[in-house]
């Protein structure tokens, strides 16, 4: 069984930062919101309430980082990416300021609807000069992220999870900057995931693998710089193509960044987006809009079906009998 | 699904409604929507304390708008607006058909959905049976409603967004030479986001004197008290000095609230009425709770108990709801 891990940000920023003088946290109206609560009554001098302006906080977390300060913004990813863009790129990316985004409920993760729905930050942050992005895919990430942030030379941009977190990756493996995680080996197709979608495919895949298909699946948590040579590798080995799934727009993401590097390398295989399909969602459940706007471990099995020109007989019943622990990271038997 | 409306709501045109029909709407309004917070074990409950009365008299004596031609049992959500989906709508067929004599309704806070829901089914425009859809799957009445949503025009659950909207329906509104207004109604927080005050220059600067603002003061926020997360006073002498006519009014007082309405429309200058109010009202239990007001979540059985005992209670010193 997969362990849910109570909201593993909000303690954590406590501990995390009580050697860090230097760390502080600016939030907008949203503290307890995005689990910053616990560091507000912890360190109530390092904490900055500034309202719901989001613009001006930008400005003001710009200057407390060129003062040597590193201002870890807190809100939902929308409020991050969408409203104060132009501050963002300038007063923050620009100066290549070391302010750290966090941006809570990523993509579907709301029932708040179409105005809480982050579904193209990931795309607007990639395109700003000097940000670095990453996201979060289990309670390891969430906590180990901020090492990650905190070790990078310039603007970082977190697509953090909140709440109820399932420990996907062991905590003896923190998230590391610019390396995928192997939870599969196979050659005939290559599957890479983002976020919340790695449980969905997980599911898929073991009910892939009981059809015979020999499944790469690969988990990524830094979309900006996209590098990885592991990632260019399992994408070129795969013989029936390329399957990527995220939490957010096919545009502009993780599948998008998967395609550039596929094409800039030559890497003539099919490339199948899971994703929103350059649409809007709206509010409801999350197991409703994942299924609505294919992003669950069913809309993973169809695409496949897809790149491998066969049915494979598997429906909600195979998937929800599939049982998922926690995934220590797959040999690479093909390591060459 | 496509069945009309055939009941007629009241409006202003007609006959005004008294301070009195507007106390029996607001709590009837207060007490649907505690029931549907218990409902639900959560919900905006603060938000139908404050607004109540501001809403209802909005409606009830300040709109001039037409009767519903929506349905009265919600449409489900159609798709989002895009070219190839003819079906997308918004919900301001609830408040009326357009007119050039009529006024228009834009409700910003949408946290404050379910209050407008409750409001829409005391004035007939929607089905008691319209809530069972609340916040359901595949619904169009969202706790956090969008442009589709009964009452609702555009999408503003980013908050401080939907006045500049307005303003450019009203600046619109002018130069097709009609005489209906246009209302906004707002909350105090939204007044922390500085595209409210752009909005506002914009309004004096073009002189924009057919739209209103009704401003939802209770102090609170999210976080808690408005002072203690950002403050936005005085909210009076900014907006003053910004180019509104500016009213400051107790918000629970119908009377007040609609006099300061009165004759607008004609003038050049954009309205502002502060509506000072009482994040508690009609529910005392809701103090307990003080300072964190924004969103309900029972924390224990014996509150939420507490909280049924007092629906009981409430429903039976009331007699029949007001409206078909």
């Amino acid at each position: 069984m997969i362990e849910t891990v109570t909201r593993p940000h909000r303690e954590h920023l406590v501990r995390w930062a009580e050697d860090k003088p230097e760390v502080l946290v600016l939030s907008a109206d949203l503290t307890a919101s995005c689990e910053a609560d616990a560091f507000r009554d912890a360190y109530p001098e390092r904490f900055f309430s500034l309202g719901m302006a989001e613009q001006n906080m930008m400005g003001f977390a710009a200057g407390l980082a060129r003062e040597g300060f590193f201002p870890y913004i807190h809100t939902f990813a929308v409020f991050v990416t969408r409203r104060p863009f132009d501050q963002v790129a300038m007063a923050i990316a620009y100066p290549n300021l070391p302010v750290r985004l966090v941006g809570f409920l990523p993509g579907l993760t709301t029932p708040g609807g179409v105005t809480h729905q982050a579904i193209d930050d990931v795309g607007l942050m990639r395109l700003i000069p000097n940000m670095t992005v990453l996201e979060a895919g289990d309670a390891t990430e969430v906590t180990s992220v901020l090492d990650v942030a905190q070790a990078v030379d310039g603007p970082v941009y977190i697509r953090q999870l909140r709440g109820e977190v399932p420990r996907l990756f062991p905590e003896m493996a923190p998230m590391a900057l610019g390396r995928a995680r192997f939870l599969a080996s196979g050659d005939d197709l290559c599957v890479i995931s983002s976020g919340i979608c790695t449980e969905e495919a997980m599911r898929a895949i073991a009910a892939l693998q009981t059809r015979g298909l020999s499944v790469c699946h690969l988990h990524v948590s830094t979309l900006k710089p996209f590098d990885d040579p592991d990632v260019l590798e399992a994408a070129a080995g795969a013989r029936l193509g390329v399957v990527t799934m995220e939490n957010h727009s096919v545009i502009g993401g993780l599948g998008a960044a998967v395609a550039e590097l596929m094409a800039e390398h030559g890497v003539g295989r099919r490339l199948l987006r899971l994703g929103l399909k350059d649409t809007y969602a709206h509010g409801a459940s999350r197991p409703y809009l994942l299924r609505e706007y294919g992003l669950d471990a069913l809309a993973l099995v169809r695409a496949v079906e897809d790149l491998a020109g066969e049915r494979l007989h598997i429906d909600d019943g195979d998937l929800a009998a599939v049982r998922l622990g926690t995934m220590t990271a797959a040999e690479k038997t093909e390591d060459l | 699904m496509t069945q009309a409306a055939t009941m007629h709501a009241p409006t202003p045109c007609g006959t005004p409604a008294t301070a009195a029909e507007v106390r029996r709407v607001a709590d009837a309004v207060r007490r649907r929507v505690l029931e549907y917070t218990l409902k639900n074990n959560g919900g905006y409950l603060s938000q139908a304390c404050s607004s109540a009365e501001l809403l209802t008299t909005l409606y009830l004596r300040v709109m001039r708008l037409g009767a519903s031609t929506a349905p009265l049992v919600p449409r489900p959500f159609a798709g989002v607006p895009r070219p190839n989906n003819p079906n997308a709508f918004t919900g301001a067929d609830y408040n009326g058909p357009r007119g050039p004599e009529l006024d228009r309704f834009i409700f910003s806070p949408v946290h404050y959905s379910l209050v407008l829901y409750s409001l829409l089914i005391e004035l007939g425009r929607l089905a008691p049976n319209g809530l069972d859809a609340f916040n359901q799957d595949g619904s169009t009445v969202e706790l956090i409603g969008a442009e589709h949503s009964p009452g609702h025009e555009v999408t503003a659950g980013s908050l401080g967004q939907a006045l500049s909207q307005a303003g450019g329906i009203a600046l619109a509104r002018r130069l097709k030479g009609e005489s209906g207004r246009v209302w906004v109604f707002m909350s105090d927080g939204e007044f922390q986001e500085g595209q409210t005050w752009e909005a506002f220059a914009a309004l004096a600067h073009h002189r924009v004197g057919n739209l209103g603002v009704y401003i939802d003061a209770n102090a609170q926020q999210c976080d808690g008290a408005m002072s203690e997360v950002m403050t936005i006073e005085p909210l009076a002498a900014r907006l003053s000095a910004f180019g509104a006519e500016v009213h400051e009014v107790d918000g629970h007082d119908s009377d007040a609230l609609a006099a300061a309405a009165e004759g607008f429309g004609a003038g050049d200058r954009p309205l502002a009425v502060i509506a000072r109010t009482d994040p508690c009202r009609g529910i005392e239990l809701m103090r307990e709770r003080a300072p964190k007001l924004h969103y309900v979540r029972f924390k224990s059985d014996a509150e939420f108990r507490a909280f049924e005992d007092l629906l009981a209670h409430m429903s039976e010193g009331i007699g029949a709801e007001v409206g078909p």
